[in-house]
């Protein structure tokens, strides 16, 4: 037997040298989405600035149009953490609304009670979606492919069946809309411009989400089983559990959304959130996000959507015309996904 | 030795069959508290069998499994862990892009505060896996660097100290020390050594004798499903083991055909040589003629 060996344990270790907070910084995964959204807005700034970009009432607007994107963004940056997609949120928008508005308008529900309907049917759509790709074994891309299509089509099919029609209006009239428009859809003046709630809401979930993901058991669980699930089973982690709720939190996240649009609009549309699916990966990926899983931030996604934002409504500022903004959304997707792998080599190598 | 103590962990003529194949037959083996056990063997020889089979990935068919003499079934890895018994797999279950102190609780997470406010203890982590790396001697940079960052060797010990620090009693290690250069294999024996200064039991799977010897306080050898025996260090030298695991038979056969290739070898050379005399006769026409006719 050998003699127990006694460890001389120093102070300090002298190969550490003290790493700035700067440099820190530079390690995180959302530093890319901070630079690109100073870029951007020193870009419209110049270019749109006379034109009323960098006024209270610009800002607003760009503000909300990011929030709306940024509350799906959150969702999905934590599933896209945790390893996964999904690609039906834009139809969950789109059900939802609709489900919410049939619900007070037709049935003459208490809108709170529609609300609430519309979120625990979030909650078994998002559960559908993760256990069938738990149970499957096929990658989320696919499944939720397949699901995006499914709940479009049968929010069209069975929106026609009972009310003849694709659009539903008429929620301003339905007990309890006042208080619901106050919660999702009021304003805030600030120096002349009207600030949506629903910027409000995207600030306090990206918060409530960095928290988690930083700061509790569940958020050490969502990078792990993105970074390999079969070493975090190994070590205990439940991964099925983890994925099935990231995809019920993302199907609650869209939701939210919905009930913002169809209080904001006073009724819902059955292509509402057409095509959100791709935005919030868009503003997912800019956030500095690993498509592959394991790494990334929801403060990333804060970004990426707010990016979204300004390009989207700084092109009207600047009179580019706004058949261009797809082009400025697509290049953007390729540039942040090269800044990132380097971002990520960065962050692997030794320091 | 450690004959009088009951063994952490031991194996009674276990067997395991795959359908007509058998992967194990008869063996036996036991690991007490402070002693490393090596199992050696080449590819093939069963060994990773024998690990999944006290790890608790797969179940013995025949046989027995006692832990600290209580007969055991483990029904799953997690199972197993809850005996006391820690598999470090080759892989590690280490996941690269995540810091060293996340990877050490991942799955065990220490937390404080109560209720919704019940959060991911950070700082303790941080401290602790410092701590339990500087226990085994190592001393790492900062906790929070990604544990791709780390070298081979420091991964393997981190996973090791991560196993010693969730009570594991008896340490599987799954080839430690084949994907590494000698410098860092020698700091992964280093750390054997430690483990079992501090009272676990080490079985400790490798098929280089070289690693194995030097740390082994017994060496049990297997060679296609079936064990040689186990042999304590002083009766068996580092050559009887090498010999033992590559299947004394067939060594012996390797060195015969070995010393048949050194023969012909010599002919040829003989031969060849005979080839260059004429050659060198070639220039000499009727020298030629002569040899060849002969």
């Amino acid at each position: 037997m050998p003699a127990t060996q006694t460890t001389i344990v120093p102070a300090s270790d002298e190969r550490v040298r003290r790493v700035s907070p700067f440099k820190r910084l530079l390690g995180r995964p959302e530093l890319g989405a901070i630079a690109g959204s100073m870029l951007v807005w020193l870009f419209f700034a110049s270019v749109a600035g006379r034109s009323g970009f960098i006024s209270a009432a610009g800002t607003a607007t760009y503000l909300q149009v990011a929030a709306e994107l940024g509350i799906l963004a959150i969702a999905v940056s934590l599933l896209m953490i945790a390893g996964e997609f999904d690609l039906s949120v834009g139809s969950i928008i789109g059900a939802s609304g609709m489900l919410m508005t049939i619900l007070s308008v037709t049935y003459g529900f208490n809108i709170w009670l529609a609300i609430l309907a519309a979120l625990v049917f979030s909650l078994l759509i998002g559960f559908f979606n993760g256990y069938l790709v738990i149970k499957t074994g096929l990658p989320s891309f696919i499944v939720t492919l397949g699901t995006l299509f499914i709940f479009r089509g049968v929010t069209i099919g069975v929106t026609r069946l009972i009310t003849g029609r694709t659009q539903v209006g008429g929620l301003n009239e339905v007990a309890g809309y006042n208080l619901a428009h106050a919660l999702f859809a009021s304003d805030i003046t600030i120096g002349g411009g009207h600030f949506s709630v629903s910027i409000l809401w995207w600030l306090v979930l990206a918060a409530l989400a960095t928290w988690v993901l930083l700061r509790t058991r569940f958020g050490n669980w969502i990078f792990g089983v993105g970074g390999d699930p079969n070493a975090s089973r190994n070590v205990g982690v439940p991964v099925a559990r983890v994925k099935i709720t990231l995809f019920m939190m993302t199907a609650v996240a869209a939701t939210l959304i919905a009930i913002i649009q169809a209080v904001a609009f006073s009724g819902a549309d059955v292509l509402r959130g057409d095509q959100r699916e791709f935005f919030a990966i868009i503003a997912v990926v800019i956030g500095g996000n690993l498509l592959t899983g394991g790494y990334g931030s929801a403060i990333g996604s804060v970004f990426g959507a707010l990016i979204f934002g300004m390009v989207r409504q700084g092109i009207v500022f600047a009179r580019v015309d706004a058949d261009w903004f797809q082009v400025f959304l697509g290049s953007m997707v390729l540039i942040a996904v090269l800044v990132n792998n380097y971002v990520r080599k960065r962050a692997i190598r030794a320091r | 030795m450690n004959n009088n103590q009951t063994p952490l962990i031991e194996v009674q003529n276990i067997s395991k069959y795959f359908g007509n194949v058998i992967a194990l037959e008869d063996i036996s083996l036991k690991v007490s508290a402070g002693e490393v056990m090596c199992l050696l063997g080449d590819n093939g020889a069963g060994k990773s069998t024998l690990i999944k089979v006290l790890s608790g990935v797969h179940q013995h068919d025949t046989g027995h499994m006692l832990v600290e003499g209580k007969e055991v079934h483990f029904t799953s890895p997690r199972d197993a862990l809850e005996h006391g018994i820690a598999t470090v797999y080759q892989d590690l279950a280490m996941i690269p892009l995540m810091s060293v102190s996340r990877n050490f609780f991942l799955g065990s997470e220490p937390t404080t505060g109560w209720g919704p406010f019940r959060r991911f203890d950070v700082e303790l982590a941080d401290r602790v896996t410092r701590q339990e790396l500087s226990k085994m001697g190592i001393e790492i940079r900062d906790t929070a660097q990604a544990v791709g960052t780390l070298s081979g060797g420091e991964r393997q010990s981190v996973a090791i100290a991560r196993a010693i620090y969730f009570g594991a009693k008896v340490l599987i290690l799954d080839e430690p020390t084949s994907a590494l250069g000698v410098k860092e294999a020698s700091v992964v024996l280093r750390y054997i050594a430690q483990a079992r200064a501090r009272g676990i039991g080490v079985i400790f799977i490798t098929h280089n004798v070289h690693h194995a010897y030097p740390i082994g306080d017994y060496f049990t050898i297997l060679n296609r499903g079936r064990s040689y025996g186990t042999f304590a260090k002083a009766d068996v030298t580092r050559e009887e083991v090498v010999a033992m695991m590559a299947g004394g038979e067939e060594l012996q056969e390797l060195s015969h055909e070995l010393e048949e290739f050194a023969r012909s070898d010599k002919a040829l050379a003989g031969k060849l040589a005979e080839m260059g005399h004429e050659l060198e006769n070639a220039t000499q026409p009727a020298a030629t003629i002569q040899a060849r006719t002969e």
